[in-house]
């Protein structure tokens, strides 16, 4: 690896320069987000035709299916940070960590809910206990327990050293999630879209699909660096560089 | 048009999923910039109250428009 990438990661891990790095991207992914999100939803509810058994409630997968994948993707992340917050004790990656539980915890709501209405008018029933529900369930509430025990301590750096604990404790429930299809008899389909082997969908289903994936994507680094400027605010308000920005120092409330 | 919103009778499931996904995204973009707002805020008047309390008499006048 080059030389200059871990010399930018560990500038990175300085509050200041994250906090500046996060506002300059923020609106660029933010935007990205949202014109993908726009081009997949003009491709999945205008341009992919009907399916021959659901007819058009089908079309819910272009937010399920992403939302679903995100609820995993950002649990990963946000174990990842807990696990770097924990050995190396880098404040930025507890704080990543941290503000990263809201945004999967919002994207799991979204799992079920939509779901939920999917499930209704294709298998009779809004809700069934069956594995791949009830594990993602377990996974909504493994992220508010998180998100609790974060804002339980009155120091915030004992709170999320708290919190990241849950969060590899909690992990052991992603691979549950993912393969819960395969473990168990189940109401809810298999994998569609498969990393090795051919994907059982259509093309014109497929890129509205893969493109909304790359939206939430965009979309969960925008909000993820949203939260840690408004965090840092907060828990780095001693510093000389906050109360610079707070007091509208010229050159650094750049966005 | 009419046909599009009926999505061949599943309109009212499809409408309410796309609408909770745009609804919980929205908020979830909403809250953190609001709350860092807040934050510069309360900082702000932390900030006053601590320059009024080295200078007495001196009007805080940060508190006024935060």
């Amino acid at each position: 690896m080059a030389n200059w990438v871990p010399l930018w990661l560990h500038r990175l891990g300085s509050p200041p320069v994250f906090y500046r790095f996060a506002g300059a991207v923020r609106p660029w992914a933010f935007g990205l987000a949202l014109l993908l999100g726009a081009v997949a939803l003009y491709g999945g509810l205008v341009v992919a035709p009907a399916d021959y058994q659901q007819g058009d409630a089908y079309r819910i997968i272009f937010i399920h299916v992403p939302s679903a994948w995100m609820s995993l993707f950002i649990y990963g992340a946000m174990a990842v940070a807990a696990f770097v917050g924990l050995v190396w004790r880098i404040k930025i990656a507890e704080v990543v960590a941290m503000e990263s539980a809201p945004i999967g915890a919002a994207f799991t709501l979204i799992t079920l809910v939509t779901g939920s209405l999917w499930g209704k008018p294709m298998w009779g029933t809004w809700w069934t206990w069956d594995a791949r529900l009830t594990s993602e369930l377990v996974l909504l509430f493994i992220y508010l327990g998180i998100i609790g025990l974060y804002h339980s301590f009155e120091d915030r750096r004992q709170g999320a050293r708290a919190a990241a604990f849950l969060v590899l404790v909690g992990a052991v429930n992603v691979p549950i999630v993912h393969f819960s299809v395969n473990w168990w008899n189940t109401l809810h389909q298999g994998s569609t879209i498969r990393l090795l082997g051919p994907s059982h969908i259509e093309a014109s289903m497929l890129w509205p699909l893969l493109t909304m994936m790359a939206a939430t994507k965009c979309y969960y680094v925008a909000s993820l660096f949203a939260r840690v400027r408004a965090d840092l605010i907060a828990s780095e308000g001693g510093k000389a560089w906050v109360r610079d920005i707070a007091l509208g120092q010229p050159g650094n409330d750049a966005a | 048009m009419s046909q599009f919103l009926a999505m061949g009778g599943y309109g009212a499931y499809v409408w309410t999923a796309f609408a909770t996904f745009l609804i919980v995204l929205l908020i979830d973009t909403l809250a953190p910039l609001a709350r860092r707002r807040r934050n510069l805020r309360e900082l702000r008047a932390r900030l006053a109250r601590q320059e009024n309390r080295r200078r007495p008499g001196t009007p805080p006048s940060n508190e006024s428009n935060a």
